[in-house]
């Protein structure tokens, strides 16, 4: 089988003692909660860290807190199982209950973590391979791989390395591929980052960055500790995932929405969030324009849902062709505009 | 003779072994383990097409922890499956031929050191242009793959046969059909990836234990490579993990731990990681295919003309017999009076294919019932109904010399169109929905061994000690499909006990007799046949034995319960212990002995070797799917899969066996698929997680109807179910397809996107279909003509 690299592992205590421990051992060293993107990962080589800082002793990171009148705070080590089946949390949040069911499988998601899932690594078909493949193909910008020594840590971009989607540019193109961040960025969610330097409390939003290696803001020294959501309010949510099978797969398409109507059924507030689309949730603000201040009709959702055509622009490194996954993005909005407002 | 009458035979039991699987006790190659082994990791090529210049160890030689590294040179005799095929070395030293071709091997103390050490390897290699595609290797010659092997350029194999006039035939027809169809690569998938331990001892004698369908081929193979003779060899195959033809070839990691192994003297062990198991392959042909047949007006065949085209990939493995396959059982199902096959083999730079279940015939089948389909349609036959016009007969020959025996499939097509209420929901579930038909047969075992010998195809032997304990000795190897199951349950039937109290020792070729492996769909007739006559044997032993102390001629004495009795009498009886101490005292070691020998073949022509089997089982599949138009997403709603299996030896074992071809064909229709980057030439995506094969999320549910119908061949009536019922499903599905949107896609899987497209073309007012167009021009010889059976002459003149 796929062997794991050696690796020092660290369990601290406590969030600031973890941070601590981030400190000082620098981008050597990696956060791991529920390990399942992480360990898989390392036994490929696509990364090798120094260090493993595991964040599953740390029980005041695990929970969650709130009601639907107040909001939520989820703890990041809460695990998927949990967040997909909190009684009043999927409630208020059904599209998010939703998104976390359908990471994955059981087994994974009762290992895996809300925090995990959404500082997940970005994905591409030509890096999530052995060490031997991706030293088939020489490699690619996100995973440089050997040069002199045997493997190299994580996190180090090399731009003398074309990336092999598109040969031609100077970034990379690997997708986000986790199932909660859109759901999270359109509800307007909150991220708290807790560093040895201090906390910061950003919106989901701005966690992302439309770059495939550097794809969160969060400095490699922070830690995700907790999710704020605002109060349900009246918000409507839903989550549609495109994938080949009912199981195992990672979003190649996710579309988020949340919505409010008023009593005569207009629209007041309405966010459309795109996952495995770029490499990073797209928020398409345009068709969310378009239907504030409407009523909703076949008409006009069909119609909002074309505009998502031509800005989804996927590219070839995710199961399916990528035409089909471009063209499946206006059904799945129109869908989940559908099944929200009949 | 009824199922009621038979104790054990035919009744649901448990599998003998099905505790220890359900419970992970089972020892699978990679849980055995033996005091200082080392661990061994190859390094694969990374390279599609190259020339090896050199290769320099001695990096990796000195790293902590190494213990040997082993390149090609010191094993340069050629090995395959095959006598045709003996293309493979063990390490390639000369060049490589595949992204995943071995070229080193090494021994360390752990796997991770041995994993390092790889990396420390230097190989210089002079990178060629690699073959990728059918076409391109029928259309270059340059550079060959293999310079030595194969029927020149880069084909592995071409043949051409006809079996009386299909000229004649396609011009007396009233419409001749002629379509192209497209079957994609799939792999096997099996869950266990391929394990090995090799050790070889102080007395020169070396023991191989390796998850492997084929012992005895595996035997062959590395007395052959590593030059020490067949008796100090010793292969054992410990139960294994699910095979479906990926464990049918000698590989490469078996002959390097066993060279390791011979240099260290110490074991060796190896397992393969996934994708490493994607590199070792041998699975489904990617088979380019046309088919022209011609057809009276009331659906009758008057001739078939059919070209497959073969992307074999790198090596020969069992190509040649691969290639025969997708022409043989074409004849099987319908009767087709004049019949001509071209079929030709290309080498590729993609790691090898070879036998997947089903063999070779999954392919042309989805292609023949799917341009039934059509031609159902034209002719305005219901698509059953055309079946059955054109039905085989039961103890008939086929116009290529296939000798029938029993044959079910009228059953198959009759229960299996009333159960799923095809005739009645053909065309009228509405837009989106639909039902499709397809009907298939397979062998119960190659008629003819790998290698040309006059030898039994599989022995048995028996032996009871006085305590009345019962072993069964027999080379056949477990891989999940019940073997063991079924040789303690003939035996036990015919000693009067039940399965679990006989003892199994299997697939050792040190202790137990010859049987040519777990392939072909072969053993439950042909070691079954073994073990009726070994049982036999021992049973007239024992009557024998007690017909003297119970005073009652031996012909009435019966075996039953644990009992030795009278059949006019059942009173007067003993205990099955008793009858075996008595027989003890009187004969000495009891022991008996059974062989089974597949029936000559019919054919004497050249090629007529692949397709003659012992019996052929038969089934008949309707599936029913939900499309979404938009999407472009089948949903298969449920399967009514109707199998001729002559008479279950374990019921609960040929459901299984059914449900899980359906599941596995399922797979190949809807979404398997064996990708390569072509420009690159390596595989995209070796992984369990991105080669979809499908959850049971994807699973429906699945009536099984089976058609009992002994057959005179098999033992206690029995026939093959672990490949005939895959084939159906496919042609079934594609079908159903077209059913519920009218569209077709003459090439598998179906993807959404190629249902798409089909829609989109038939919004645009073209032709609604997704497939191959055209087919290259390969070089086919003048066809060998075979003169048709006497049976068929004669049947021509009434017929036409
Ligand atoms: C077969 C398979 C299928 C999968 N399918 C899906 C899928 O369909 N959808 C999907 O979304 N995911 C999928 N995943 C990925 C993964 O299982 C989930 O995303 C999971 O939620 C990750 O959480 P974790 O706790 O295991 O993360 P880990 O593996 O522990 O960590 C993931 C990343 O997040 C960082 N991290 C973790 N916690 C924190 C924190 N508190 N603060 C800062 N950084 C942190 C880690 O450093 C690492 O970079 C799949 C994984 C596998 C192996
Ligand atoms: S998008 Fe390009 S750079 Fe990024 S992982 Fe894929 S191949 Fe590498």
């Amino acid at each position: 089988m796929l062997r794991l690299p050696p690796f020092e592992y660290y369990a601290p205590k406590s969030a600031a003692q973890a941070a601590k421990m981030l400190a000082e051992f620098g981008p050597e060293a990696l956060l791991v909660a529920g390990g399942t993107d992480v360990y898989p990962k390392m036994k490929r080589y696509q990364f090798q860290p120094k260090a493993l800082i595991s964040l599953k002793q740390i029980k005041r990171l695990s929970g969650i807190l709130g009601s639907n009148s107040k909001g939520f705070v989820l703890k990041s080590g809460t695990t998927l199982t949990e967040v997909a089946s909190h009684s009043s949390l999927s409630k208020a949040y059904p599209g998010l209950a939703k998104a976390a069911g359908v990471v994955s499988t059981p087994i994974l998601r009762n290992m895996g973590t809300i925090g995990g899932n959404l500082c997940l690594d970005t994905r591409c078909n030509y890096y999530d391979q052995t060490h031997h493949w991706r030293k088939s193909i020489s490699w690619c910008m996100k995973a440089p791989g050997a040069k002199g020594v045997l493997f190299k840590p994580s996190a180090t971009r090399d731009e003398s390395i074309p990336c092999r989607v598109a040969p031609g540019g100077d970034r990379c193109w690997a997708v986000s591929s986790t199932d909660t961040a859109p759901v999270m960025v359109a509800l307007g969610a909150q991220v708290v980052l807790v560093s040895a330097k201090g906390e910061r409390v950003i919106p989901a939003k701005q966690l992302y960055c439309d770059d495939g290696i550097r794809y969160v803001t969060k400095r490699p020294d922070e830690i995700l500790t907790e999710i704020h959501l605002p109060p349900a309010d009246g918000i409507k949510t839903t989550y549609l995932k495109l994938r080949r099978r009912g199981s195992f797969d990672f979003p190649v398409l996710g579309v988020a929405v949340a919505l409010k109507q008023a009593e005569d059924k207009t629209i007041t507030d309405c966010k459309i969030v795109l996952g495995g689309i770029a490499s990073y949730p797209v928020e398409f603000e345009q068709a969310e324009k378009m239907l504030i201040g409407q009523k909703p009709t076949l008409e006009l959702i069909e119609h909002v849902a074309q505009t998502v055509f031509g800005p989804a622009r996927p590219m070839d490194n995710t199961d399916y062709q990528i035409y089909y996954r471009k063209r499946m993005a206006p059904v799945y909005v129109k869908r989940a505009l559908l099944e929200l407002t009949s | 003779m009824a199922t009621e009458n038979y104790s054990v035979i035919g009744k649901p039991l448990p599998k003998v072994d099905g505790i220890a699987k359900a419970t992970g006790q089972t020892k699978y190659a990679d849980d055995i383990n033996l005091p200082r082994q080392l661990y061994c990791k190859l390094l694969r090529s990374p390279h599609a097409h190259a020339k090896i210049l050199s290769i320099d160890t001695s990096k990796a030689e000195k790293f902590p922890g190494v213990r040997v590294v082993l390149t090609g040179h010191v094993m340069p005799t050629e090995f395959g499956i095959m006598p045709s095929s003996q293309d493979e070395h063990a390490l390639s030293f000369e060049k490589v031929r595949y992204v995943g071709d071995p070229v080193a091997a090494v021994a360390a103390v752990d796997e991770e050191t041995a994993e390092r050490a790889c990396e420390l390897i230097e190989v210089k290699y002079e990178i060629l242009p690699a073959i990728m595609t059918i076409e391109d290797a029928i259309n270059k010659s340059e550079p060959r793959i293999h310079e030595k092997h194969g029927s020149g350029g880069n084909l592995s194999k071409i043949v051409a046969l006809e079996f009386g006039e299909v000229e004649k035939g396609l011009q007396e027809a009233d419409l001749v059909q002629e379509d192209t169809f497209f079957f994609q690569g799939n792999t096997h998938l099996p869950m266990e990836q391929h394990a090995a331990l090799a050790s070889y001892e102080p007395d020169g004698k070396l023991t191989l234990w390796s998850s492997t369908q084929t012992p005895h081929y595996v035997h062959r193979a590395l007395a052959k490579v590593l030059q020490i003779p067949e008796s100090r060899i010793r292969v054992i195959a410990p139960p294994t993990g699910g095979g479906f033809g990926g464990k049918d070839d000698p590989f490469s990691h078996e002959i390097a731990i066993a060279k390791l192994s011979m240099m260290t003297g110490r074991p060796v062990k190896i397992t393969l990681t996934r994708d490493e198991v994607f590199y070792a392959h041998r699975g489904r042909h990617p088979v380019l295919m046309w088919v022209k047949t011609g057809f009276k007006r009331d659906g009758r065949i008057t001739a078939m003309h059919f070209k497959s085209h073969l992307d074999g990939g790198a090596h020969g493995s069992y190509g040649v017999a691969s290639t025969y396959y997708t022409g043989a059982l074409q004849t099987v199902t319908c009767k087709v009076p004049a019949y001509k096959f071209e079929g030709v083999r290309v080498f590729t730079n993609k790691p090898p294919c070879g036998p997947k279940r089903g063999h070779g015939t999954p392919q042309p089948r989805f292609a023949l019932e799917v341009h039934f389909d059509k031609v159902a349609e034209k002719l305005g036959i219901d698509p059953v109904d055309l079946r059955l016009r054109n039905l085989v007969d039961p103890d008939s020959l086929t116009v290529n010399w296939l000798r029938i025996t029993s044959c079910g499939l009228r059953e198959c097509i009759e229960k299996v169109a009333d159960a799923s209420e095809f005739k009645k929901k053909r065309g009228k579930l509405g837009y989106g929905k639909g039902v499709g038909f397809g009907v298939g047969s397979y062998i119960c075992g190659a008629g003819l061994p790998i290698y040309w010998n006059d030898m039994p195809h599989s022995e048995v032997h028996i032996k009871v000690d006085r305590t009345g304990r019962v072993t069964a000795f027999s080379g056949t190897i477990d891989i999940g499909q019940g073997s063991n199951t079924v040789l303690a349950t003939i035996v036990a039937e015919i000693l009067g006990l039940m399965p679990d109290e006989i003892q199994l020792v299997t697939a050792d070729t040190d202790l137990t007799p010859i049987d040519l492996g777990s392939y072909s769909s072969r053993v439950t007739l042909m070691m079954g046949n073994a073990a009726v006559e070994a049982a036999t044997n021992m049973k007239k032993i024992l009557c024998e034995a007690a017909s003297m102390k119970l005073e009652v001629p031996v012909d009435r004495i019966e075996l039953r319960d644990h009992k030795v009795f009278d059949k006019a009498n059942p009173a007067k009886s003993m205990a099955f212990e008793e009858a075996a101490r008595l027989a003890e005292s009187k004969f000495g070691a009891l022991a008996a002995v059974g062989s089974y020998t597949p029936p000559k073949k019919p054919g004497t022509y050249k090629g007529s070797g692949v397709g003659p089997s012992p019996a052929y089982s038969y089934s008949a599949c309707v599936a029913q799917v939900d499309c979404d138009p938009e999407t472009g997403d089948v949903k298969v709603e449920k399967i009514w899969l109707a199998h001729d299996i002559g008479q279950c030896i374990n019921e609960m074992l040929v459901i299984g066996q059914v449900e899980g071809s359906v599941y596995m064909a399922l797979g190949e229709v809807l979404m398997e698929e064996m990708e390569y980057r072509n420009r690159m030439g390596i595989h995209k995506i070796p992984s369990l997680l991105d080669y979809k094969s499908p959850t049971t999320k994807e699973m429906p549910p699945v009536e099984t109807i089976l058609i009992k119908n002994a057959e005179s061949r098999g033992p206690f009536g029995a026939k093959e179910v672990g490949q005939g019922p895959l084939l159906p499903v496919i042609p079934a599905v594609v079908n159903a397809v077209y059913d519920a949107l009218g569209v077709r896609i003459d090439e598998i899987p179906i993807t959404p996107d190629k249902v798409l497209k089909a829609l989109d073309l038939k919004a645009q007012g073209k032709e609604p279909r997704v497939g191959p167009t055209s087919i290259p021009k390969a070089p086919f010889p003048p066809a060998l003509k075979v003169e048709p059976p006497e049976e068929w002459k004669s049947q021509l003149m009434s017929t036409l």
